[in-house]
């Protein structure tokens, strides 16, 4: 075990790159390393933990306690690389079966709540109603996030509607109309776009970010004032597939306070991949569903010959919307993107690839960055 | 600077655009809409015409041209040209004259507002005192004399316009020496008419409306003649030696009357009523022209029987036993008699007669047998037929030009041969450098050919399809001229005819092709018809072809038109173009696009449902497509035409309405982000039914089950590399509405073979755009990221041969992107989102070829790209950057924007009315515009001087000394008189030499109602500015 002590120390190191990694399931326990700048896919961190406690075959859920002690979902690739990233020092790994997993647990404060009163709460849990099941994030579409926040003036509102993969229609109409401005020499009437009428059902109303009589300020981060009602619809149509519009809300009362806040670490997070006022950093909520992953871009497909209409998507610019189009989320797809991205000669020819895959599908580890120090799990080290 | 938002800062860059582009609207051409007044000057050969939106006209000879816009944007109600100067005063509707000049500057004419001018009457008194009813500028340049509503003639000096008011003559004094009975009929009720006294400018007649008419001499300013008229007076006419004088009347009739000294009260030596016996309609105008061989021209408009007739816009000219009544297509706005221009001739000798009527000039020779019409060189009326589409062709070919003109000229053998007798001024433009054909396509079949080389649009030749289906009005049973016998002899005369057989003949998409001389012209119905230039006249039958682009699409009924029944049989075409195919589309919906590729002899045309490829070699249908999106129920119900029912749109706005109530599901499909016309159609339907909603819009994606998704917008061949980048081959493109674009590979055999093999076609590519907008325009760039030339362009030598060693590049313009692909791999490089920037939407685009100005060898191309808001993008080519941005067209002017046609060269062209085209131009180096000098009225005038003043052998009094000596300069002129006239101490003379000096410090201060500076493109910008608010742009001026 000297060796293993050894290594763990120079794991706790600072400057190396190697996480600690303890992962329980149930009562057990297991020891592992990643590296915490190339933590590398949650998909495949998933299997090696399902690997690494020999439940390949049962559907897991993932959590972990993050510095203020929550109990927080580890379910995709952002908050996969937040949890090892933050992990100081050591990442404390949870693993619940998912038919016994207890949602209501994620939240703040969840585990030290559970330590200070553990048996009041059990008792608690037994007078509750029973849980709504409640299913993981990634089982959910983001249909319309509040955006920048913090560089908006409280009374404004940026909300971006995601339609694609949506069945809804966007669902709503403007019109014109004339709103108040204070200026210098007092208020003065200036002509305005406003939201007329909600299609009952449509995304617009279901996201409940957007309501009757809401001035629309911009579209896509361009200021609609001096613009027509019908250039406002174009631009509207024209961004309909990622549509971003700020609005001066007509009730001001449940507008977002800024000093409230919540830490970006407890899962709050801001999407500003579209805004023209911050450079895109977290992408978290893109993760979902691959079909949503378009930022700004739209990919238009290419279908090659007549015959078989059999969808090419091109590489973008963007490789993360490179190949969403296609309708499966499938490991395999996922891995060629990688393979894509790391090795830009790897598209060349199809059947490679496919070679490569197969072979590596039994082996996720593969594509799972390592530190030089190897994997060790409870003292058995695994050689890769 | 606004015009350079979105471009960088690269200070070479900015000069390099300031040598290359720049905007102006350089000539308005075609017929004015609505005109409302004539103007004739004798002396300058010029021709005015006033509006009723307030626009002045004036044509010379071909190529002068001038126009000016009144403020006011009123009627233009008179014109009158000040005898032998280059000035005119014009009457509007609001009462108020204006004076307009024609000015040197830097040695061409400008036409400029010089003063204005509305004339009160004492406080308190009614406004129809004032009222201007008559306008009558005195031969002597310096007073006008002006008949109002209420008898009242005042005179006005020029160009001040100060109000003489010791010479007006009213009603009471012209009375004094009439008969009671006479005067207690209150026959001083309105000034109908004043004319100056031909030989002695100091008698004017004075017509008032209840019949009276007096003869006034204006220096012992009282009346001489009285002349008692019984009938409601229209107007009056002086003979050319003053001798008599005609009237003419309300009841259609016309008396003559003698003046002479005799007798002061004297009766009409010929009262008639020319198309009596029956009641007639009033004669609103007459001349008398006397000739030589002594039978006269008597000319009048009107007079026609009230009864069988009176509908008729009728002029009537008679000479001798000669009668015909000229029938025109429209009211007759007003007419002039070209004759003799020098007064002292003893005979009129008319020799020509130029009419206006309300759509069209016409102009009759009244000197050849049978007074045939001439051929204007401008005016021409572009809406004889509505216009359905246009085309234009740059730097044609002189041979195929040779060929055109030629066949036109076989069309207007029955046009006078006179020379165009309004023939003022000088054209100072360079030649055209190059000739380019305008091609109009009209709605009842034709397609006009027109010389659009410079300042004046004309016809070259006249193309009819419609001989070669059967229409239920037979071409050849039209109306026959009427026999001799019949009375009133009418004859119709004009083009226009707005009226068509049928719908479906409309001519919707036109292609030539320059250097082969093919013609492809599809229209209303489906039909494509393939034409060969022959100049011989040819019999033939004209090979059919049907296109079944629903295919194996099963359960779909047109119910829109038939389609149009060849005709049977050989069919006899006159030389010019002769059609040798008939491909009908089927269903028979409307062509909305067409491809022509003249060296492979293929031809491409889509409608909404599908497109197909056609063989015109083999006579072969090579392959079609069908483009119809399964839910598109409007594609099918029938033709996408501007005829279309309010009753039938109304029907489908409230079918989509009760869709998309009825089911959830197809909710995402029912909106309106689709056509601008289906738009506008929903929301009428939506405004019915939500009566007073406020204007509101539905914010929906597009989707594939939108209507009209299958509409092939675009069709474009190209020979590129669509499957490797090793092998290029003949491809066609094909844009549709939903944002689909779809490549075909075409295997064309060598000529050797070409009749042997078929011609073979392969779907290549399918791209969907995402964002679904429509497809206005495919092109490839080759290895140089020059657009790929024009068929048969480097066989013939006059383009580089493309770059095939390079990449070629894909671009897509979408109504809202502008997207530049590779090939052979469709991948994205680089796009311009303008919908989602701008809000505005791509309607028309074009390459255009822009030389600099400064280097006459540096030239660039530029996408030029019209949005619906009228505005007009260069944008360079292949890096899509927003190079200037000018307004051009109101976005209200939907026609207009829809209308616009570019050319290869930077120029354009859209509809400003019905009936005429702005040009415009964006490039420094080709523009089209007037440059043109109106000789200055010394030389010209000087017969007249010597007309009016010129009679110093008759015994003139001593004024006249003064005048015919003016022959010198005009101010010099000026002032000599001045000091003859004090020499003479004449105590009238001093009067008017203290009245002219007032008037001349008046003038030498005038009021500045117009910058001098402002050029005519300027003018109409102000006047867009007052009328819509718009804002001044730096961009428009350059």
């Amino acid at each position: 075990m000297n060796r293993s002590f050894n290594k763990s120390q120079t794991l706790r190191s600072p400057d190396c790159s190697a996480v600690e990694v303890k992962s329980k399931f149930g009562a057990e326990f297991r020891r592992f390393s990643l590296d915490r700048y190339k933590p590398g896919k949650f998909e495949d961190f998933y299997k090696l933990v399902l690997h690494i406690h020999h439940i390949s075959s049962t559907e897991v859920m993932i959590g972990y306690a993050d510095v203020h002690g929550d109990l927080l979902p580890i379910n995709n690739d952002d908050n996969f690389f937040k949890a090892v990233s933050s992990a100081n020092p050591l990442l404390r790994v949870f693993i619940q079966r998912q038919d016994e997993a207890d949602y209501g647990n994620f939240g703040t404060n969840t585990l030290s709540r559970k330590k200070k009163a553990l048996v009041a709460l059990r008792n608690d849990n037994l007078r509750r109603r029973p849980h709504l099941n409640i299913s993981m994030p990634h089982d959910f579409r983001p249909v319309s996030s509040i955006i920048d926040v913090d560089i908006l003036p409280e009374t404004h509102r940026r909300v971006r509607l995601y339609r694609h993969g949506c069945e809804k229609p966007l669902g709503f109409y403007i019109r014109d109309g004339t709103s108040v401005r204070v200026t210098p020499h007092g208020l003065e009437k200036v002509p305005g776009i406003f939201i007329s009428r909600m299609v009952p059902g449509g995304l617009a109303e279901s996201t409940g970010l957007l309501a009757v009589n809401d001035e629309v300020l911009e579209v896509n981060g361009i200021e609609v004032a001096g613009k027509t009602l019908d250039q406002v619809t174009d631009m509207m149509i024209a961004n309909s597939h990622n549509l971003i519009i700020t609005v001066k809300p007509a009730n001001q009362r449940n507008n977002i306070i800024r000093s409230s806040r919540m830490s970006g670490s407890s899962g709050q997070s801001t999407d500003s991949t579209a805004s023209h006022h911050s450079l895109p950093s977290s992408h978290v909520l893109q993760n979902f569903h691959p079909d949503e992953m378009e930022s700004d871009e739209e990919a238009d497909i290419v279908i090659e010959g007549g015959l078989e209409p059999q969808h090419i998507p091109k590489l973008h610019s963007l490789p993360s919307s490179s190949l969403s189009r296609i309708n499966g989320s499938s490991l395999s797809h996922r891995l060629q993107r990688d393979l894509v991205l790391n090795n830009s000669s790897g598209r060349e020819s199809n059947g490679n690839i496919h070679k490569i895959l197969s072979s590596l599908k039994t082996d996720p580890r593969h594509s799972l960055v390592i530190p030089r120090g190897g994997i060790e799990e409870d003292g058995t080290v695994i050689t890769l | 600077m606004r015009r350079f938002l979105r471009s960088g800062h690269d200070p070479v860059r900015e000069r390099l655009k300031r040598d290359l582009f720049q905007f102006n609207k350089t000539v308005e051409h075609g017929f004015p809409h609505q005109p409302s007044a004539l103007g004739y000057s004798s002396s300058l050969h010029l021709m005015a015409i006033g509006t009723r939106s307030g626009a002045i006209k004036l044509y010379g000879a071909p190529g002068v041209e001038f126009m000016g816009l009144h403020e006011e944007n009123n009627t233009v109600l008179q014109m009158h040209f000040i005898p032998g100067q280059c000035q005119l005063v014009t009457l509007l509707d609001d009462n108020s004259l204006h004076l307009w000049s024609l000015k040197q500057r830097s040695g061409t004419s400008e036409l400029q507002e010089e003063q204005r001018f509305t004339l009160r009457g004492p406080p308190g008194s009614s406004p129809s005192a004032t009222q201007i009813t008559v306008v009558l500028p005195h031969s002597s340049r310096e007073v006008l004399y002006l008949g109002t509503e209420s008898g009242n003639i005042f005179v006005v000096e020029l160009p001040s316009f100060r109000v003489l008011e010791k010479r007006t003559i009213s009603s009471e004094t012209v009375l004094q020496r009439v008969p009671e009975d006479y005067s207690n009929r209150r026959p001083c009720e309105l000034v109908e008419a004043i004319q100056e006294h031909p030989r002695n400018p100091d008698q004017i007649l004075i017509g008032y409306s209840r019949g009276l008419i007096v003869l006034w001499d204006v220096q012992s300013n009282k009346a001489t003649h009285h002349f008692l008229g019984s009938q409601q007076l229209e107007n009056v006419f002086w003979q050319r030696d003053g001798r008599q004088f005609i009237s003419c009347h309300y009841d259609g009739s016309y008396a003559q009357w003698p003046v002479s000294n005799d007798n002061r009260q004297p009766e009409p030596l010929e009262s008639k009523v020319p198309y009596g016996p029956f009641p007639c309609k009033a004669i609103s105008k007459i001349y008398w022209q006397v000739t030589k061989n002594g039978l006269p021209y008597i000319i009048f408009q009107g007079g026609m029987p009230r009864a069988s007739y009176g509908d008729r816009h009728s002029i009537s000219v008679i000479h001798g036993s000669q009668q015909i009544a000229f029938d025109f297509t429209s009211r007759v706005i007003d007419f002039f008699v070209i004759s003799n221009a020098d007064p002292a001739a003893e005979f009129d000798d008319p020799s020509a007669m130029v009419v206006l009527a309300e759509e069209e000039l016409v102009v009759i020779d009244l000197k050849a047998p049978g007074w045939p019409a001439v051929h204007p060189p401008y005016l021409a009326s572009l809406h004889c037929s509505a216009i359905t589409c246009s085309h234009h062709v740059s730097n044609i070919p002189l041979k195929l030009w040779e060929r055109i003109i030629s066949a036109g000229s076989k069309q207007n053998s029955h046009y006078s041969n006179m020379l165009w007798p309004i023939d003022g001024g000088t054209n100072l433009a360079p030649d055209p450098p190059q000739r380019d054909l305008l091609l109009t396509g009209h709605e009842d079949g034709t397609v006009r050919f027109w010389d659009a080389s410079g300042v004046c649009l004309h016809l070259l030749y006249k193309l009819s399809t419609v001989r070669v289906f059967l229409t239920d009005v037979d071409p050849n049973d039209n109306m026959n001229p009427l026999g001799e016998d019949e009375w009133p002899p009418l004859r119709k005369v004009g083009s226009f005819d707005p009226y068509s057989d049928d719908p479906r003949l409309g001519i919707q998409k036109i292609y030539l092709c320059k250097y082969s001389g093919y013609l492809a012209v599809a229209g209303t119905a489906g039909q494509v018809l393939l034409m060969e230039l022959n100049d011989e006249a040819a019999e033939h039958v004209v090979d059919y072809a049907e296109a079944d682009l629903l295919q194996d699409q099963e359960g779909y009924r047109w119910k829109g038109h038939e389609r149009l029944k060849a005709r049977d049989g050989p069919v006899r075409f006159e030389p010019g173009f002769q059609p040798f195919i008939l491909v009908q589309c089927q269903p028979p919906a409307v062509v909305t696009s067409l491809a022509l590729h003249s060296e492979w002899k293929l031809v491409a045309c889509g409608t909404s449902h599908g497109f197909g490829l056609f063989d015109h070699q083999q006579k072969r249908l090579v392959f079609v497509k069908c483009t119809l999106h399964p839910s598109d129920q409007l594609a099918l119900e029938g033709p996408l035409s501007r005829v279309k029912s309010l009753k039938k749109s109304l029907r489908q706005s409230f079918r989509r309405i009760r869709r998309s109530r009825v089911s959830s599901r197809k909710r995402r499909a029912g909106n309106i982000a689709e056509v601008q016309e289906a738009n506008a159609k929903f929301d009428q339907g939506a405004l019915q039914e939500m009566e007073l909603a406020p204007v509101q819009r539905k914010i929906e994606a597009r989707s594939a089950e939108d209507s009209f998704t299958g509409f092939v917008r675009t069709l474009y061949f190209a020979d590129t590399f669509l499957r490797d980048s090793s092998r290029h081959c003949p491809s066609l493109w094909a844009g549709t509405n939903g944002g689909t674009v779809y490549a075909f590979s075409l295997r064309v055999p060598p000529a050797e073979r070409r009749m042997d093999e078929p011609v073979r076609a392969e779907q290549a590519k399918e791209i969907q755009l995402m964002h679904r907008a429509p497809i206005v325009g495919i092109l490839v760039l080759d290895g140089r990221s020059a657009p790929l030339p024009e068929p048969l362009e480097v066989a013939h030598d006059l383009s580089k041969s493309p770059d095939m060693q390079g990449s070629h590049q894909l671009l897509v313009v979408s109504e809202e992107q502008l997207k530049v692909f590779t090939l052979p791999k469709v991948s994205s490089k680089l796009k311009l989102k303008l919908t989602a920037l701008e809000g505005c939407r791509v309607r028309k685009m074009a390459v255009a070829n822009f030389g600099s100005c400064q280097t006459d060898d540096y030239s660039e191309n530029n996408l030029t790209v019209l949005t619906n808001l009228g505005d007009i993008q260069i944008i360079s080519l292949p890096f899509l950057k927003l190079q200037t941005r000018y307004p051009c067209i109101r976005k209200e002017d939907v026609s207009g924007i829809a209308s616009c046609v570019f050319t290869k060269y930077g120029q354009g062209f859209y509809l400003i009315s019905p009936s005429e085209f702005e040009r415009f131009s964006l490039s420094t180096k080709w523009l089209v515009e007037p440059r043109c000098i109106i000789d200055a009225p010394e030389i010209t005038s000087n017969n007249h001087l010597h007309n009016t003043s010129g009679m110093e052998h008759t015994g003139r009094k001593s004024r006249d000394l003064g005048r015919s000596s003016g022959d010198t300069g005009e101010d010099e002129r000026k002032s000599g008189r001045l000091m003859e006239h004090a020499l003479l101490n004449d105590e009238k003379v001093l009067k008017e030499i203290q009245s002219t000096l007032e008037g001349g410090r008046g003038r030498g201060d005038p009021i500045p109602i117009y910058q001098r500076s402002r050029t005519l493109s300027t003018r109409i910008q102000e006047l867009y500015r007052k009328k819509f608010g718009k804002k001044s742009r730096r961009t428009w001026a350059k």
